[in-house]
C-alpha cells in the first residue's frame, strides 16, 4: 500500500519533468526562432569572423535538430538527449557544455537556498510558535512589526536596500561576487570567509524577509490549533505548559506549515533568483541572467529544465515525508 | 472558545448608537480593521502621486536623452536624472501606472479565469475536478517566473506592457483556481447549499445567487494578492532584462539601475524613488490583503 | 456525614463580548457527598458546559470568573497557585470531555497520552511498567491493549470516549466531571460507555458529575440532579423526585416533555425559546415562558430555597 502512493507521486513527479522538457521544446520552436542561427548571424555581423567551432555546433545541432527533419523526430531526440542530461553547448560560452555550467553553479545556489530556507524556516515557525503563545515572554511582541512589514517586500527588493547600507554606505561587507575577483578558491580558511562574507548579504536579503512569513503563518497555525478542544482537555489533563505548548499545539500546527513550505518552494527559488542577480552571487540567478542577455537558448532551456526538476523532486521527497509526520494521512488514499 | 455554545449574534443587534448614514459606519470600522486602513491609506497615496504626477509632470521627458544624464536632484529635476538621460521623476509618473496595470490586468485576469475553473471543479466534481485540480497543482510545484522566463525568452522582438501582462496572465490563474476550489468545497456542503438544490435551483444559478455573494469578500482578497503576485512577477521579468526596454517601468528601471552599477557608483538618487515607490505598493497591496482577509474570516478578528 | 468532596458556592462566570459581558453561570451553589453521582442538566446555552471548566479553572479569555468559591475537600481552589491547580486536575478532579469530538491529540498514540498525564504528575513510569498500567487501564473501561497502539482516527466515537475515561481515571481522582460523554453517539454505545463510567467510578469509589442534556440518560445515572436555565440553578433534587414531582416551572415541562412508552398524544414542548445570555428578562429569567407567571416574577428574581431536601428557585414552589 506504501508502494502505491510513493509509485504515485513519482509519476507525478515524472510527468511534471517531461512536460518541462516539452515547453523547452516546443515554446522557441512556436515563435520560429532559431538560436543558433541569430547567433551566427551577429557573429558575422561584429566582425566577418565566425568563431573556430561554431560550425562544428552548428553541423552538430542541425544533424539532431535540423529544422528539414519532421517535427516529432527533433522532438525525439530532444527528449534523449535531455535524459542523458545532454544540453548541448553553450552559445555565449562555446565550448563550454551548458551542463558544466550549471554544475559549477548549482553548488553556490543549493548552499544559499539551502541554508537560507532552514534559517528562515526553523526561527520564523519558532517565533510564530512562540508569538502565539499566552506563557511566551512579552518583548517578543516588539518583534512581531518589522517582521511583518519585512516580509511582504520582495527578497531583491531588501537585497538592494541592504547593499546600499551594508556595502556601500558602510562598508562592512562586499557587495559583488561569490569570492573577491582573481582570488584562488581553495580549503583555506581566508578563502572560506570570503565566500561567506560575499554570501552575507544575499542570506540576510532572504532570511529576513521569508521569517516574517513563516512566523506569520505558524502564528496563524497555532492559534486555530490552540482552540481545538484536545488542547483544552491536554489543559484539564493538568499537563505542564512546554508538553502542552510542543506536543500538542506545534506538533499538530506544524503540519499546514511544512505543507505551505513544499508549496512555497517554487516562490523562493524565483526570489532568489533575483537575488542572486542583484549581488552577482555565482549561482543558478546570475547565471540565468548572462544567458538571457547574450541569448543562450541552450543555456537558458538547460538552467529552466534543472530547476524544474530539482523542485518537483523537492517536492516529493516532502510528499513522502508528508505521511510520516501526519499519521492521518494514510498511505492508500490521499486525504 | 465558548464550549458552552453561548449564543452571539443571532438575534437583532441592539440599534446604533447615532445613524448618521453609511459613511460614518465606514469610517468607524476602518478605525477597527487598521490594517485595512492603511493599506487603503498606502494606495491612495500612491494614487495621488500618479494622478498629481500626470497632471503637472512633462511625461515625455521620461524617455531616454531627454535631459542631462546623472543629476543629483534639483529644482528642475527633483528626483534626479538617470544614466539614460531620463528625468527621474518623469520616470516614475509614467512608469509607475504601467507597472501596475500589468498587474491589474494580470490579476484581474488571472482570479477572473481562476473563479471560473475553480467553481467549475469544485461545485461539479468529477472528471472536470480531477483535471482542473491536477493541472493546477502540478503548475503551482513548477517556479512561475522561470516559466514566465521562457515564454518571455520566446516571443521575438521582446515584450510590450501588454504583452507582458498577457504572458503574467497566463500563470496567474494557478494559485486562485486552487485556493477558491477549497472554499466552493467547503461551501457545497452547507445546509442551504442543499436546499437550493433541492428547490430545483440550476447549478450556475446556485453558484451565481448562493454561493458567490458568500464568497465575495475572500474574492476580493484573493485579488489583491493575485495582483501583488502579478506586479511581483512583472518586476521579476523586468529585472532580468525581459521586459520591455524603452519603458519606463518600475522594473525597468531596476534593470537600469542594476546594469549600470548605480549603487556603487553612488548614484543614489536614481534607486531610491523606484525602491520607495515599489515599497509603498507591496506594502499596501499587503496591508489591504490583511484587511481583506480580516472581513472574509471573522474568526480572526477576535483574536489579538 | 455531610462532608461534601465538592462544593460550589455562588460561583459566577461571564463571557466579554463587544456588545456587553455574559452572564453563562450565576450564582450558582450546589455540593456533591462522597461517591455521589450528581447530574447538571439544561439546554444548549444554559451554562453547564461552562461551570464544568470553572470548576477545573480553564475558563480562559474572553470568559472569567467573577466571583464565587470552589472547595475540593478542605481546599478551596482559588487560593491555589497556577502550578498546584495544575497538579489538582486530573489527580484530584478529572474531566471526561466529549471524546468522540475531537478530544484526543490527533497525532500522538493513545499509550502517549495517557504516558504524558503520568509523567506530568510526577508518576512517569519506566516502560515495562507503563506498559502493564496502560494495558490495566484499558482493560478497566473495556478496550484491548491493542488500542494503545493506535492512533485516534483509527478508533470509533465510543472507543475514544472510553479511552478518555482511561485518561481521567489514571490518576484515581476524586472527582470526575463527565461533560456530555454521550452525545455524538448511537444508543447502543451510549449504554456501554455510561456502564463503563458507572464501573470504573464504583471501583474508584469517586463522585461523578454528569453534565448533559439527556433526561432519560439522567434518570438511570445519577443520584442527585441539578436543573440549570440560563445560567441559574432553578432546582436540585433527588433523582426520583424530579421525574416524580418536579417543582420548578421548568423542570415540570421538561419532565413533561420527554415521550412516554406508556402514554400516547401530542409531544408537549416549551413555548418560546432559550433566552440570550446577554439580553436576559428581569426578574425571573424563566418568567417569559412560564404559564405561572405573575408580576412579582417579572421583578424580583427567585433564589435557590430549601423544601425538604429539594431546592427549587421559584416564588411558587
Amino acid at each position: 500500500m506504501q508502494l502505491g502512493y510513493i509509485a504515485r507521486r513519482f509519476g507525478v513527479f515524472l510527468l511534471i519533468v517531461w512536460l518541462a522538457a516539452s515547453l523547452n521544446f516546443l515554446l522557441p520552436r512556436l515563435s520560429g526562432q532559431d538560436p543558433v542561427r541569430t547567433k551566427l548571424l551577429q557573429s558575422a555581423q561584429l566582425g566577418g569572423y565566425v568563431q573556430a567551432g561554431l560550425e562544428d555546433m552548428v553541423k552538430e545541432y542541425n544533424k539532431r535538430f535540423g529544422l528539414d527533419k519532421p517535427l516529432w523526430r527533433q522532438y525525439l531526440s530532444y527528449l534523449q538527449s535531455t535524459a542523458r542530461l545532454d544540453f548541448n553547448y553553450s552559445i555565449s560560452n562555446y565550448p563550454r557544455t551548458v551542463r558544466e555550467l550549471i554544475a559549477d553553479a548549482v553548488p553556490w545556489t543549493v548552499a544559499l537556498l539551502g541554508v537560507t530556507t532552514l534559517l528562515a524556516f526553523g526561527i520564523g515557525t519558532l517565533l510564530g510558535a512562540l508569538l502565539a503563545w499566552p506563557g511566551a515572554p512579552p518583548w517578543m511582541r516588539w518583534l512581531m512589526p518589522p517582521l511583518w512589514a519585512l516580509h511582504a517586500i520582495p527578497f531583491f527588493l531588501l537585497g538592494l536596500i541592504l547593499s546600499y547600507l551594508l556595502a556601500f554606505h558602510l562598508p562592512l561587507l562586499p557587495i559583488f561576487g561569490g569570492y573577491t575577483a582573481g582570488a584562488t578558491p581553495s580549503l583555506s580558511l581566508a578563502f572560506l570567509w570570503d565566500v561567506v562574507s560575499h554570501a552575507l548579504l544575499p542570506a540576510l536579503s532572504i532570511v529576513l524577509v521569508g521569517t516574517g512569513g513563516w512566523a506569520l503563518g505558524m502564528r496563524g497555525m497555532m492559534v486555530t490549533t490552540m482552540g481545538e478542544d484536545y488542547v483544552t482537555f491536554a489543559e484539564a489533563k493538568g499537563l505542564k505548559s512546554p508538553t502542552i505548548f510542543l506536543r500538542y499545539c506545534v506538533r499538530n500546527a506544524i503540519l499546514p506549515q511544512t505543507t505551505a513550505l513544499a508549496l512555497a518552494l517554487g516562490q523562493i527559488l524565483s526570489g532568489a533568483v533575483l537575488v542572486e542577480v542583484i549581488f552577482g552571487y555565482p549561482g543558478i540567478g546570475t547565471l540565468l541572467f548572462q544567458a538571457i542577455r547574450e541569448n543562450d537558448h541552450f543555456l537558458i532551456q538547460g538552467i529552466v529544465f534543472t530547476v524544474i526538476v530539482a523542485l518537483g523532486l523537492a517536492t516529493l521527497i516532502l510528499d513522502v515525508v508528508y505521511p510520516w509526520l501526519d499519521p492521518r494521512i494514510s498511505y492508500r488514499r490521499e486525504a | 472558545m465558548s464550549p458552552d455554545g453561548v449564543q452571539r449574534v443571532t438575534g437583532p443587534l441592539p440599534p446604533a448608537p447615532s445613524r448618521k448614514g453609511r459613511g460614518s459606519a465606514g469610517w468607524r470600522y476602518l478605525r477597527r480593521n487598521r490594517s485595512l486602513a492603511v493599506g487603503i491609506a498606502l494606495l491612495s497615496l500612491l494614487a495621488l502621486f500618479i494622478i498629481i504626477g500626470n497632471l503637472t509632470v512633462d511625461t515625455e521627458l521620461a524617455r531616454p536623452l531627454s535631459v542631462r544624464a546623472l543629476q543629483p536632484p534639483s529644482w528642475e529635476h527633483p528626483f534626479g536624472t538617470d544614466r539614460q538621460g531620463r528625468d527621474l521623476l518623469a520616470a516614475m509618473v509614467a512608469g509607475t501606472p504601467l507597472t501596475l496595470k500589468i498587474g491589474f490586468v494580470a490579476g484581474f485576469l488571472g482570479v477572473g479565469i481562476g473563479t471560473v475553473l475553480a467553481f467549475i471543479a469544485g461545485y461539479y466534481r468529477g472528471v472536470t475536478d480531477t483535471v482542473i485540480r491536477g493541472i493546477a497543482d502540478i503548475g503551482l510545484t513548477v517556479p512561475g517566473l522561470l516559466v514566465l522566463i521562457i515564454i518571455a525568452v520566446s516571443v521575438r522582438g521582446g515584450l510590450t506592457v501588454n504583452q507582458m501582462a498577457i504572458v503574467v496572465a497566463s500563470l496567474a490563474w494557478l494559485y486562485p483556481t486552487r485556493t477558491i476550489r477549497a472554499q466552493v468545497l467547503t461551501l457545497r456542503e452547507r445546509g442551504y447549499i442543499e436546499v437550493a438544490r433541492l428547490n430545483g435551483m440550476s447549478g450556475p444559478e446556485i453558484i451565481l445567487r448562493e454561493m458567490m455573494p458568500n464568497l465575495l469578500p475572500y474574492l476580493a482578497a484573493t485579488l489583491v494578492n493575485a495582483v501583488s503576485a502579478a506586479i511581483l512577477a512583472s518586476i521579476g521579468l523586468e529585472v532580468l532584462g525581459l521586459g520591455p526596454l524603452e519603458s519606463p517601468t518600475l522594473g525597468m528601471t531596476l534593470y537600469w539601475i542594476n546594469f549600470n552599477a548605480a549603487i556603487l557608483n553612488g548614484w543614489w538618487w536614481w534607486w531610491v524613488a523606484p525602491i520607495v515607490i515599489i515599497l509603498i505598493v507591496f506594502l499596501g497591496l499587503f496591508f489591504l490583503t490583511v484587511g481583506l482577509d480580516e472581513i472574509a474570516n471573522p474568526r480572526l478578528r477576535q483574536q489579538a | 456525614m455531610n462532608a461534601s468532596v465538592l462544593r460550589v458556592e455562588r460561583l459566577r462566570v461571564s463571557y466579554d463580548h463587544p456588545q456587553g459581558a455574559v452572564r453563562a453561570v450565576d450564582d450558582v451553589s450546589f455540593s456533591l457527598r462522597p461517591h455521589e453521582r450528581f447530574g447538571l442538566a439544561g439546554e444548549s446555552g444554559s451554562g453547564k458546559s461552562t461551570m464544568a471548566l470553572a470548576i477545573l479553572r480553564l475558563i480562559r479569555p474572553p470568559g472569567r470568573i467573577d466571583g464565587g468559591e470552589v472547595w475540593l475537600d478542605e481546599t478551596r481552589l482559588s487560593s491555589l497557585s497556577d502550578d498546584a491547580m495544575r497538579k489538582l486536575r486530573l489527580a484530584g478532579i478529572a474531566l471526561v470531555p466529549q471524546g468522540s469530538m475531537n478530544a484526543l491529540n490527533p497525532v500522538v498514540r493513545i499509550r502517549s497520552q495517557i504516558a504524558d498525564a503520568l509523567a506530568d504528575h510526577d508518576s512517569a513510569l519506566p516502560p515495562r511498567q507503563l506498559e502493564a498500567r496502560v494495558h490495566d487501564l484499558l482493560d478497566d473501561v473495556g478496550l484491548p491493549p491493542a488500542v494503545a497502539d493506535m492512533y485516534p482516527h483509527e478508533l470509533s466515537g465510543g472507543m475514544k470516549q472510553r479511552a478518555c475515561i482511561a485518561i481521567a481515571i489514571c490518576l484515581r481522582p476524586k472527582v470526575i466531571i463527565a461533560d456530555e460523554p454521550t452525545s455524538a453517539l448511537d444508543v447502543v454505545v451510549q449504554r456501554q460507555v455510561m456502564a463503563t463510567l458507572g464501573r470504573v467510578q464504583q471501583e474508584l469509589g469517586a463522585a461523578v458529575i454528569l453534565v448533559g442534556h439527556d433526561m432519560g440518560l439522567m434518570a438511570q445515572f445519577v443520584d442527585r440532579l441539578g436543573v440549570m436555565y440560563a445560567g441559574r440553578l432553578v432546582e436540585i433534587a433527588p433523582i426520583a423526585d424530579i421525574i416524580t414531582a418536579p417543582k420548578h416551572p421548568y423542570t415540570r415541562m421538561l419532565i413533561a416533555s420527554l415521550p412516554s412508552l406508556e402514554r400516547k398524544g401530542l409531544m408537549q414542548g416549551i413555548p418560546g425559546l432559550a433566552p440570550l445570555l446577554r439580553d436576559l428578562p428581569p426578574g425571573c429569567a424563566f418568567h417569559p415562558r412560564c404559564p405561572m407567571a405573575a408580576d412579582r416574577c417579572r421583578v424580583e428574581r427567585p433564589l435557590l430555597r430549601d423544601l425538604d431536601g429539594c431546592h427549587v428557585a421559584c416564588h411558587f414552589a
